[in-house]
């Protein structure tokens, strides 16, 4: 079993301490790309500790019967696109936009229609 | 290539079209990949300083890659587009192999801001915003209106061949996605069918291509994907949530109404706009940036381009998915 501090814990501290400590120091393109990389650290933070793939398996479990996440995934692709499901199927919208959301709660928390639907 | 053996090539070739030119000054790179570059440099003239702009693949790139209209078109459009009194950059010469500088061409460098955080929220443009939504709807049916007769030769675009080079796009992932499975179904069950009237489409007119000062907009830049098809595309691609930079309640680039664009392409083309095939455009224009989006992780992996910027792109594409599920399955509040 591995030690503490845990992945999400160090990730963090380094984000921290490049945008804290760092970042004013910095300027021009170096100044950009710090603040992409430390974008990068801090999504990756949010994902370490994201619990929502286990509510979207269920979801989807429910939608299309026994399987794992990306198969399940790719079976729920395939089956709109023959046209087999469409928003018109009982659950389908609902299970899109909370697994849309979860997406965007990890990636980009900040975009605009992701916190005007979040507030839905 | 160093910027001084650029500024040396540079004021050679200046001297042979510019006449009374003494040299070039403060010539440095400002952006692009390997294939293409962008150089701004001054002009020395007794008359006073020309402030421009080289566009150039360096040799050895000669040819545009995949949906790229070619260095050789761009030029004869932007001239075409000034021309017909479209705010454009004056194109000043175009590479010859004796200027040994690739291809490509040099245009008038235009004073403005192409930074969308700046132009959305800075005072300076307070006056302009307003103004830019049906400014950009009489830009637009400029470019349309430009005679067929005397454009470049261009790739020749419709719904359905988009949609299906989407599909192979999206074929190619390897990765699930179920809501641009329901954006290409929808765009499929709802493809307009042809348009009445085919013409000159920019293809990339957004926020970073248009030069924008405190009086609106100065220039249209980057006609690199330029081609002919449904001019709705290009009303529709500038109404992109990608392209809203935050104002979601403006769909106009942030800054504008539809129905400002629409005001401003029908009275200076005296043609009605369909907003469902405006629409339409809008959703295929936001699976394509997703798809841009997803494309760009998966050059990030291959390389040779192994830059974080490109993998964090990658992380960009379930913003589209959000965009989409608004446009095609709104929730209530």
């Amino acid at each position: 079993m591995q030690d503490e501090p845990r992945p999400d814990e160090l990730v963090k501290a380094v984000a921290d301490f490049l945008r804290n400590d760092i970042a004013p120091q910095i300027s021009g393109h170096a100044g950009f790309k710090l603040r992409v990389a430390i974008n990068a650290l801090e999504l990756v933070t949010r994902q370490l500790t994201d619990t929502s793939e286990t509510t979207e398996l269920e979801s989807l479990k429910t939608l299309l019967g026994d399987g794992g996440l990306k198969e399940l995934n790719l079976r729920l692709a395939d089956r709109i696109r023959s046209g087999e499901i469409d928003l018109a199927t009982p659950g389908v919208q609902e299970h899109l936009w909370q697994a849309t959301l979860a997406k965007l709660k990890v990636d980009q928390p900040n975009y605009a229609a992701y916190k005007r639907e979040a507030e839905k | 290539m160093s910027s001084a053996s650029v500024a040396e090539l540079l004021s050679r070739s200046v001297a042979s079209w510019c006449s009374g030119a003494t040299g070039v000054a403060d010539a440095k790179r400002l952006s692009g990949g390997a294939s293409q570059e962008t150089w701004s440099f001054d002009i020395m003239h007794p008359g006073g300083v020309i402030g421009a702009i080289l566009r150039r693949a360096p040799p050895g790139y000669g040819a545009a890659p995949g949906r790229a209209a070619g260095l050789d078109a761009e030029a004869v459009l932007m001239q075409l587009a000034h021309d017909a009194g479209v705010p454009s950059p004056k194109v000043l010469h175009v590479l010859q192999p004796a200027d040994d500088l690739g291809t490509g061409f040099i245009m008038q460098r235009v004073a403005g801001e192409t930074i969308p955080r700046k132009i959305l929220r800075d005072d300076e443009f307070a006056a302009a915003r307003p103004k830019l939504a049906q400014q950009c709807g009489e830009i637009l049916a400029g470019i349309h209106g430009l005679p067929a007769s005397g454009l470049p030769q261009l790739r020749r675009m419709d719904a359905a061949t988009e949609i299906s080079e989407l599909q192979q796009e999206i074929d190619n992932f390897g990765w699930p996605r179920p809501v641009f499975e329901l954006a290409l179904r929808w765009l499929r069950d709802h493809d307009p069918g042809p348009p009445e009237r085919v013409t000159l489409v920019h293809g990339d007119f957004r926020h970073g291509n248009l030069m924008i000062g405190a009086d609106g907009v100065r220039a249209v830049l980057d006609w690199e994907l330029a081609h002919l098809g449904d001019p709705m595309e290009d009303l529709g691609w500038i109404c992109v949530n990608s392209w809203r930079f935050g104002g979601i309640d403006k769909p106009v680039g942030g800054f504008g109404a539809y129905d400002d664009l629409f005001t401003g392409y029908e009275t200076a083309s005296g043609i009605k706009v369909d907003p469902q095939r405006v629409k339409f455009w809008e959703v295929m224009g936001t699976l394509r940036w997703g798809v841009m989006c997803v494309g760009m992780m998966q050059r990030f992996r291959i390389g040779p381009d192994h830059s974080m910027e490109r993998a964090m792109i990658g992380r960009r594409s379930s913003e589209t998915e959000i965009d989409l599920l608004r446009l095609l399955a709104p929730r209530r509040s």
